[in-house]
């Protein structure tokens, strides 16, 4: 549980579009000094008397603190479904009943490594506030961010410059490099002499990234996207197979000994099964 | 002064607002929101006899006013349940109602007696209805004899004094039918209504969207289905005390579910749109009952079954 989760009804403060990707800001007082890179925040969507009942997760981007009356806390939102339209279709000055910050974040090391920051789509987002924290901490930071199509690159101008690379691929070669992220990944892991891996992003490219990571023999935390239907550990329904420091795996709720977990603790490639030996498993 | 006390099954609340099973984690996450002493009761997500995994992801969709859910009972099974959760919640001050599930009548059998002498818990909540099993000949409370056995196992095991809620899945030809079975088989009060079997098929992959294929679902969809069960009931056996849920999201859905027979309400769904949802609920409901010229909750409850002529 983040011990400083707290619900309140938050004014969007500005709501524009970047390529495919709405980007909000929202005035959250001074819960905005509490979230770190990597914690969430689980947001009411449809209003009143909504069909839609649950809350949305989006990966915190950045928060500003000013104190109780200031602060600030922004998000990339891909409008896919109908709630995160709908949230992309508000307009500044419209409140929202918003649950912040939840969720664990990205271990910090203690010694400025060299690390590597791998986002794929809107899973950027959360990389550059990330990427800040490191360079405070005279960490050398390289970046990769991949996605289909250049408009699903989230990049911003201020976010490249904490990195000191900034590699880009997609799919249909719009910009950058002709291909996914983890087609360049072990070659920059070698070249930039890597310790650590930091990831956001789709499912499968966190997995493929875990792969090369250990292989490579980084360390590799990510940030995991599970379906979730309450973001505060009370429905079971976002639990992914994790091997605890015992060795027993165990199915973890992603919303609050997530989203950021071990790279390699995690037992991939087991959607829709639960991996054999799992505690508690038939 | 409002009496917004209640009974179920001859255990006394302070007030009618309980969490549903399986909808408040295990109470600590909840209590990082309110305080949940203000809860008429918790109660708790069902526990079987051994740890269990639960069923494979997806386990969730979201339907219209609604959800699918097919967690598949994933707990550590009852003996760490006792000594971690509810020694955690006897020191919270909030009564416990304790939601036991079992894969045989055996099972029911066990876990009765592993409850029979734990201190601090006001009621067990038997749950003979979870459709997240992968058998549905599984599903106790489809069957009056099944029904029936599993809750003469608890009876027999619990010993006399902790009373026991029964609860039922609306999944049957006749929900009154088995009532009457789990009432005669010792029950002292009905838990209703339990998540209604679905499915939802995902149309880009063409497939079920939960790795189970189908799930429970919950949310304000099911509400007129559970006023239904509850009036139903109410109607054939008013003299038994119903816990009742589906669907409850604001005082007046709460309301809806007392006339029809209720005598206390579980929030379930709405705690995951919501944290802070039973206490809105508590507080609106108690509003709206003042607001018809009640003086406590019992007097609301059933009203709706009034002769016509009392209108
Ligand atoms: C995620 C989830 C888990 C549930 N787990 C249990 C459970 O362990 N035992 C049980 O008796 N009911 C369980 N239920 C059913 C609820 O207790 C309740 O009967 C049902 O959801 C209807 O109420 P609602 O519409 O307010 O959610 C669960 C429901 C949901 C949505
Ligand atoms: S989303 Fe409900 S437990 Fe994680």
């Amino acid at each position: 549980m983040n011990k400083f989760a707290q619900q309140v009804w938050a004014e969007i403060v500005s709501n524009k579009k970047v390529g495919a990707y709405h980007h909000m800001v929202f005035a959250v007082g001074e819960l905005a000094k509490h979230a770190k890179p990597g914690n969430f925040v689980a947001i009411s969507v449809g209003g009143g008397d909504s069909s839609m009942v649950l809350r949305r997760a989006f990966a915190i981007y950045r928060t500003f603190d000013r104190g109780v009356n200031g602060g600030l806390l922004e998000i990339v939102v891909a409008p896919h479904g109908s709630g995160s339209t709908w949230l992309t279709n508000q307009s500044p000055g419209f409140k929202v009943d918003l649950i912040a910050p939840l969720g664990t974040s990205f271990g910090i090391p203690t010694q400025p490594v060299r690390a590597l920051l791998v986002g794929g789509g809107y899973g950027s987002a959360p990389l550059f506030g990330l990427s800040e924290v490191l360079k405070n901490r005279g960490c050398r930071v390289d970046m990769i961010l991949g996605a289909s199509t250049a408009k699903k690159i989230y990049a911003p101008l201020d976010g490249k410059r904490t990195v000191s690379s900034m590699t880009i691929t997609t799919e249909d070669g719009t910009t950058g490099i002709t291909g996914k992220v983890t087609d360049v990944l072990a070659n920059i892991i070698e070249t930039n002499e890597i310790d650590i891996v930091y990831s956001c992003g789709p499912m499968g490219m966190l997995e493929a990234t875990s792969a090369i990571s250990s292989q490579l023999g980084v360390m590799h935390q990510c940030a995991v996207e599970e379906a979730m239907a309450c973001g505060i550990g009370v429905c079971m329904t976002c639990v992914l197979p994790i091997r605890g420091e015992d060795g027993q795996i165990r199915m973890v709720r992603s919303c609050i000994d997530g989203p950021v977990v071990d790279g390699a603790s995690v037992i991939w490639g087991s959607k829709r099964m639960i991996p054999e030996g799992t505690w508690g498993a038939k | 002064m409002f009496n917004f006390s209640t009974n179920v099954g001859g255990a006394e609340f302070s007030n009618p607002i309980f969490t549903a099973s399986g909808c408040a984690g295990s109470g600590k996450e909840l209590s990082q929101f309110f305080d949940i002493s203000r809860l008429g009761a918790i109660v708790t997500k069902s526990i079987m006899i051994k740890p269990r995994s639960g069923r494979a992801t997806p386990r969730m969709a979201e339907t219209p006013s609604g959800m699918l859910n097919s967690i598949g009972l994933q707990g550590p099974g009852i003996d760490q349940f006792l000594a971690i959760d509810v020694a955690w919640l006897r020191e919270q001050g909030v009564k416990i109602i304790v939601s036991i599930a079992g894969e045989s009548v055996e099972d029911y059998a066990v876990l009765a007696r592993k409850l029979r002498s734990v201190p601090g818990i006001s009621a067990l909540e038997v749950n003979i209805s979870c459709p997240n099993v992968e058998n549905r000949g599984q599903v106790f409370a489809c069957h009056p004899k099944t029904a029936r056995a599993a809750i003469e196992a608890v009876r027999r095991n619990v010993g006399g004094e902790l009373p026991i809620i029964a609860k039922l899945t609306p999944d049957v030809t006749s929900i009154v039918e088995i009532a009457e079975e789990v009432i005669a088989a010792g029950a002292d009060a009905l838990a209703l209504i339990n998540t209604v079997l679905g499915m939802v098929i995902d149309t880009n992959t063409m497939r079920p969207k939960l790795a189970g294929k189908t799930g429970g679902l919950s949310g304000p969809a099911i509400r007129p289905i559970a006023v239904r069960a509850i009036y139903q009931i109410h109607e054939a056996m008013p003299h038994v005390k119903i816990l009742g849920m589906g669907g409850v999201t604001s005082g007046r859905s709460a309301l809806e579910l007392i006339l029809a027979g209720a005598s206390a309400i579980s929030v379930g769904t709405a705690t995951f749109g919501d944290p802070t949802a039973a206490m809105k609920i508590k507080d609106e409901l108690e509003k709206e009952l003042i607001a018809h010229g009640f003086d406590s909750v019992r007097e609301a409850v059933g009203y709706a079954h009034r002769d016509e002529g009392n209108l």
